[in-house]
């Protein structure tokens, strides 16, 4: 069989999904095998998504349509690769990679079915990211979600039992304003492609505009509660920080899923041709994002244990890409879809080396989040698990060196790829097109400092905490392998700042695309279906 | 019609929510389930209350779009339904664990002071 670069598009999905599902068919004895195999899917997926890069980036960018059941555009419902969605691709198979040979060490030994929910949530994750239409969102939504909460609770425990219930709570809440929104659309639009409802919702009568826009808005909060906005967020530290690390590593890209579908139907809905609900929503992402920033940072400074630190730099995180999706200026979305790379890697990175200095300290004084000296030091000599292998010799020095890459890449200084992005988003902010700095602008670049700022303040108190002045002077045990992928993610943000020239240059073209989405309608809508498949044999 | 079902998802929306911001883990999980009765019957409702109108397509006779239903929220509920009712037992299993593992049935698993 030819494999077109149609067929390949599929693939994300497929290679996750196939060996998700085969892996239940062995019990979870066999460690090894199920290891292997889903080490090899992820490699296997990584290689997939840059070829389809590749394919993506030629001839100044290519919208590859993959038609399923081969129905012609727009009733098919289809996969669409653009850009945007194969630098996405990139970035979760970039991060799956790292954090399950992290969960080699320990982790996939503390519950069933490790890898095949890794892997399933490796799938939604891919079919949201390639989908072109809405309900089949939803559908790739819940596949995500149904997995991150058998990953959320995977190890069990009280604690993570309590975090867990709501987080499924609000996110069960959540998909049903999800349909309630996608019905409004379809009933007013007829439709639920999104190359198609581009086209068709500058063309909505004015009696029934209300309607579609209560339901377009009703499907943002939705997005929003993924992406954590403020006051939708409070889940999200709570539930980052009870999760085992590589899961949360891994979740911290499924809060930029609700971004990533921000950024796309805001610019694919309202962009070309603003109509009357040109620019719909975006005063509310900007000075949602601006608020989120500001909890975001109370929280950073407030954080007393380093798992709530990194849960307040992921709402941090958001907030700063919400607040920019708001501006929808070419430009800024360049530099932000830098940062949401950069700061992606970092916080995944941040989050497995939590685990790993916090080890030998007992579990309750990272949960309680109460001040350590407070707290007394008689539980430190507490070890709750047995220690399985060998200490490496300076594991204190690589967790050290590991714990300043992260607080300069969380705040933003040189010479380490954070600062690139803060750099080019201030660039940005400060060279508008029009010519003046608008007084909303000036608070963005006051916050994103700030925020830098507050960030190292935290993990500099953190740091000297955990590693100069622990009340009781333990060498964390880590494996090699538990450590390496924690330096792998680092030395990503490494490439992406000595590569940055290169990588801009694509972000630019990504975010030009996106804001003008003329190519993507068309390439849908115009997607030819497959040839028969006598075509094929005879070749 | 379309006053009665109007009024049925109004009484499913109005009691799932209070249910849903109740302190017992049953009651949150039964809000959740009328709610999302509630939102099954909304996209129901999306695609025009018709009666004896099968959206079947005889040969050769010509299409007249205003005398079928709408097949897609048809299919869109029962989706919705499906994903509905694996992640609501799903919740339900999350649920009996935290009441094994905190011995109460309060959302965050201890009673408040009174």
């Amino acid at each position: 069989m030819i494999l077109t670069p149609e067929h390949l598009v599929i693939a994300p999905i497929l290679i996750p999904f196939i060996t998700g599902v085969l892996l239940l068919f062995f019990e979870d004895r066999e460690r090894r095998l199920k290891a292997s195999a889903s080490i090899l899917a992820t490699i296997a997926l990584l290689m997939v998504s840059i070829e389809l890069l590749q394919i993506s980036h030629t001839d100044g960018g290519r919208v590859v349509v993959y038609l399923l059941g081969n129905w012609p555009s727009p009733f098919a419902i289809n996969l669409v690769l653009d850009r945007l969605s194969a630098m996405m691709l990139i970035l979760t198979s970039v991060l799956a990679i790292p954090a399950l040979i992290f969960s080699l060490g320990r982790w996939h030994r503390a519950g069933l079915h490790f890898h095949t929910l890794f892997l399933l949530l490796l799938m939604g994750l891919n079919g949201a990211f390639l989908t072109g239409d809405l309900f089949n969102l939803f559908v790739f939504f819940e596949v995500m979600l149904a997995a991150s909460y058998g990953l959320a609770l995977h190890g069990s425990g009280l604690l993570r039992v309590k975090a867990g219930l709501h987080y499924i709570a609000i996110n069960l809440a959540a998909s049903l304003l999800f349909l309630v929104g996608v019905s409004l659309i379809y009933g007013n639009t007829g439709t639920l492609s999104m190359a198609d409802l581009a086209i068709r919702i500058p063309q909505i009568a004015e009696e029934n505009r209300i309607i579609l826009e209560s339901g377009i808005a009703i499907l943002g909060v939705a997005f929003l509660i993924k992406a954590g906005m403020w006051p939708l967020g409070f889940w999200l530290p709570t539930t980052y920080t009870f999760a085992p690390a590589p899961v949360a590593a891994i979740l911290t890209i499924m809060s930029k899923v609700g971004i990533y579908v921000l950024l796309r139907l805001s610019l694919l809905f309202f962009g070309e041709e603003p109509g009357i609900s040109g620019g719909f929503g975006s005063p509310i992402l900007f000075f949602g994002g601006l608020a989120t920033i500001v909890f975001g940072i109370i929280g950073v400074l407030a954080s007393q244990a380093l798992g709530r630190l990194a849960g307040f730099s992921v709402l941090v995180s958001s907030g700063t890409l919400l607040a920019i999706i708001g501006l929808t200026q070419v430009d800024i979305t360049a530099a932000a879809l830098f940062y949401l790379v950069s700061s992606t890697l970092a916080i995944s990175a941040f989050f497995m080396l939590i685990e790993l200095v916090e080890r030998e300290q007992s579990a309750i004084s990272n949960v309680l989040a109460v001040t350590k000296e407070a707290f007394g030091e008689g539980d430190e000599e507490e070890e709750d698990e047995e220690i399985i292998g060998v200490a490496i010799p300076g594991s204190i020095a690589i967790l050290g060196i590991s714990f300043v890459a992260c607080s300069i890449l969380l705040a933003g200084l040189p010479p380490l790829s954070g600062f690139i992005a803060k750099f080019a988003i201030l660039t940005a902010i400060l060279n508008p097109e029009g010519g003046a700095i608008s007084s909303a602008s000036w608070w963005l670049i006051a916050l994103l400092i700030l925020s830098g700022l507050s960030a190292l303040i935290a993990m500099v108190r953190a740091g000297i905490r955990t590693f100069w002045a622990p009340a009781v002077a333990l060498v964390p045990r880590v494996l090699l392998i538990e450590i390496v992928p924690v330096v792998m993610l680092l030395f990503m943000t490494l490439a992406l700042t000595v590569q940055a020239g290169p990588i801009m240059h694509f972000m630019e073209a990504t975010a030009v695309s996106l804001h003008e989405p003329r190519s993507y309608i068309e390439g849908v809508l115009k997607a030819p279906p497959a040839a028969p498949w006598q075509m094929e044999t005879e070749e | 019609m379309e006053l009665i079902l109007s009024l049925g998802i109004g009484v499913l929306v109005g009691s799932g929510v209070w249910l849903l911001f109740r302190p017992r883990t049953y009651q949150v999980i039964i809000g959740l389930a009328l709610l999302s009765y509630a939102v099954n019957l909304f996209i129901f409702s999306m695609g025009r209350l018709t009666i004896n109108a099968p959206p079947i397509v005889q040969a050769g006779v010509e299409i007249d779009s205003t005398t079928f239903a709408d097949p897609v929220p048809q299919a869109l509920v029962l989706t919705a339904i499906v994903i509905g009712f694996a992640t609501t037992a799903l919740f339900l299993v999350v649920l009996l664990a935290s009441r094994g593992l905190t011995g109460t049935d309060h959302v965050d698993g201890r009673e408040t002071e009174r």
